[in-house]
């Protein structure tokens, strides 16, 4: 048990350095390099409380695919960052505001309100069912709307994104490869007996 | 005193596997770059050693005795860290991988998810190397790969779940285990879910960078792409990393679509042959499939490969989990 | 037809067929030569590393006339004259040739009346230093000396074509 202890305090102590860093490095592409630390460490402590399923995710989810994607966009990012500070004070107090409330939000979360008390104590881990195994079954079966309806919130999401930036420009030739690789020998070519001095 | 024992069983378990992976690495490379010479006609590396069995070793000495160079606009940390993420997240891949029954360093019950979590955080090294060298051809190497690995890592996604649905497990052991079929090699899932394994072979030669998709190195465009800034050790790395998750994929097809340490046929002779050689056998094939490809194959155009991806891929895997979710519903569930 | 090529381009038809090709190729002789241990066959013309021959009997065929120098389109050579000091006949007190400009042309072969600057078969001269490449008399009688019978026997084969 002191092996986990020590990883516990390993991942946890890396996980909030690295989220200090992610606001405070002046850097925005090692702020994202930090997030993404932060996110690794995260399954690491999601690891250690046997949520294997989670921690897996997690790093498939947001590190292999949101943070490459959040990375990209900063990268070609050209940021001044003497133009960035001068706001820097004026936006103080505003920025100070959102904070404070946020951290009521979350001491009231932590510290009273729950949803549904009776939850947790209704689907306690199966012995013999494996950590997926038994996320499977309680998504699947009491949460199936819930997680249903998170799927066409994410489809509609999608769709939006593609109407608003899909453009057909008309003009503009475009290779279609299955035509292409549809053409045989016969559809292709044409022999023809071109009679002397007489042309085509 | 258990707790450290267990400890070093676990270290001794790691080292030796990783001493096997790099010497076998080492002749991977070696074999590829026979193979391609081969094919073109030419010798390939035949001077160190008898038929060049030493090249690897010679080029590993050369890489590490040379001068590193770090350029002078380069974001040196980053700089320095991203062969070290490549080649770490390719070696931590087989920590999973089970070589026979039993002899994976840990059994985890999520393998095929950490392979593919660990298979997707390998574009890191190549974003972070491309954007630290402050220069352009590794710039557009890198936008290139993230943009490629994202897409294939989507249909390769799907793949794995319709195997997962016919194994019922996410564990790579068990998913070996379940193609033990009285069939022998026709009960592999190769056979049953061939267009799969088709979209998984073509998407793992996306997803490592291979010809026809490297166009994260494309000499032609790029120099060499991510890598352009890089010498000695830092690009021995580089190099290490990439060949490595190249056997990674291999001995991925080979658990998930060729019956991992299996062998082909339950009868005498062949169970005789201890099942790692059956492993090696098989990793051996698909790298000797990977190698030929380079060999055979025009490289892709950009918007092409992100249409194969997206258009093409992406539905026929989808369209997939769901027919074999059907098929393993209401067919095999009501002929039980 | 589109499910026919769609299911052919599913099946790897294509595939198939282009990695039986390369295997075919993998199996076949190399068409490469394991250089340092095979090499080509050489023409006789073949225009090598240079080389100043000698008479049969000891005395160097150069007279000093300078003609390779005049012709020489790179300049890469050159020649001082003086009578020699113990026959008085004329002969190069300097003869360099600069072999980093040379192109390999073989004027400076044909322009010679007595065949004494010639280029012999020899490409593998390779140095470690540009300095060892500025060829002075000395130096190239020595290629001479080494050359000799392979010059000899070469400019015999192509004399009939001369």
């Amino acid at each position: 048990m002191t092996l986990a202890a020590a990883f516990f305090y390993l991942f946890s102590i890396v996980t909030i350095a690295s989220a200090v860093m992610v606001i405070s490095a002046r850097n925005p592409v090692h702020s994202v390099l930090f997030l993404i630390l932060a996110f690794v460490n995260a399954a690491g402590l999601f690891l250690l409380t046997g949520a294997e399923f989670l921690a897996m995710i997690l790093v498939v989810v947001y590190v292999g695919a949101v943070a490459v994607l959040f990375l990209f966009v900063v990268m070609m990012l050209d940021v001044d960052f003497a133009e960035l500070k001068q706001g820097f004070l004026q936006y103080l107090p505003v920025g100070m505001l959102v904070g404070l409330v946020v951290l009521v939000e979350l001491i009231t979360v932590i510290g009273v309100w729950s949803v549904a008390p009776q939850a947790a104590l209704n689907t306690p881990t199966p012995a013999n069912l494996s950590n997926t195994e038994a996320i499977g079954r309680v998504l699947y079966t009491q949460y199936v709307y819930l997680f249903q309806a998170a799927g066409f919130v994410l489809l509609t999401a999608m769709i939006g994104a593609i109407v608003l930036t899909l453009q057909h420009r008309k003009n503009v030739r475009r290779q279609n490869i299955a035509e292409q690789n549809a053409r045989t020998r016969a559809s292709a070519i044409e022999v023809k007996k071109v009679p002397s001095r007489a042309g085509v | 005193m258990d707790l450290l024992l267990s400890l070093l069983i676990i270290l001794a378990k790691s080292l030796g596997i990783l001493v096997v992976l790099l010497v076998l690495v080492a002749y991977y490379i070696l074999a590829d770059r026979k193979i391609w010479a081969a094919v073109q006609l030419r010798r390939g590396p035949n001077v160190v050693g008898p038929w060049g069995v030493w090249q690897s070793f010679a080029d590993m000495i050369k890489f590490l005795v040379k001068e590193p160079i770090i350029p002078d606009g380069a974001n040196k940390g980053v700089f320095l860290i991203a062969p070290l993420v490549t080649a770490t997240l390719a070696l931590a891949a087989w920590a999973v991988i089970p070589v026979n029954e039993g002899w994976a360093v840990a059994n985890l019950n999520v393998g095929v998810l950490y392979i593919f979590a660990i298979s997707s955080l390998g574009v890191y090294g190549i974003i972070m190397g491309g954007w630290a060298s402050n220069s352009k051809y590794p710039f557009l190497a890198a936008l290139r790969s993230a943009a490629q690995m994202v897409s294939y890592e989507v249909s390769i996604g799907f793949v794995i779940i319709t195997v997962l649905l016919c194994a019922g497990s996410l564990n790579l052991t068990d998913i070996v285990l379940a193609q033990d079929t009285k069939w022998g090699f026709l009960g592999w899932y190769w056979l049953p879910l061939f267009p799969m394994f088709v979209i998984f072979f073509v998407s793992a030669l996306a997803e490592t960078n291979r010809p026809p998709f490297d166009l994260v190195e494309a000499e032609s465009e790029l120099v060499a792409g991510f890598m352009v800034e890089y010498s000695a050790s830092q690009y021995l790395l580089f190099m290490l990393g990439e060949y490595v998750a190249i056997v990674t994929m291999c001995a991925l097809l080979t658990i998930l679509f060729f019956g991992g340490w299996l062998p082909p046929v339950n009868i005498a002779p062949f169970t005789w042959v201890p099942g790692v050689v059956w492993f090696v056998l098989k990793v051996s094939w698909f790298f000797f499939l990977f190698a030929m490809v380079k060999a055979f194959v025009p490289r892709y155009r950009y918007d092409q490969l992100m249409r194969l991806g997206w258009k093409v891929f992406l539905p026929i895997s989808l369209v997939a989990v769901i027919v074999v979710a059907a098929v393993l519903e209401f067919v095999v569930k009501v002929g039980q | 037809m589109p499910i026919v090529t769609a299911a052919k381009a599913l099946l790897l038809k294509e595939f198939v067929g282009a990695f039986l090709l390369s295997f075919r190729y993998l199996l076949k002789p190399k068409a490469t030569l394991n250089y340092p241990h095979e090499k080509n066959p050489q023409s006789p013309r073949y225009r090598g590393e240079h080389a100043l021959r000698r008479y049969p009997n000891g005395e160097e065929r150069c007279i000093a006339c300078k003609l390779c120098e005049a012709i020489c389109p790179a300049q890469a050579i050159t020649i001082e004259a003086a009578p020699r000091g113990n026959d008085g006949t004329r002969r190069t007190t300097r003869y360099d040739i600069d072999m980093t400009k040379c192109i390999y042309c073989g004027f400076c072969q044909e322009a010679c009346p007595v065949d004494a600057i010639v280029e012999g078969p020899n490409a593998e001269f390779a140095t470690e230093t540009r300095e060892e490449l500025f060829f002075d008399k000395q130096r190239l009688l020595d290629n001479g000396a080494i050359w000799e019978r392979e010059i000899a026997r070469n400019l015999a084969a192509d004399a009939p074509y001369r």
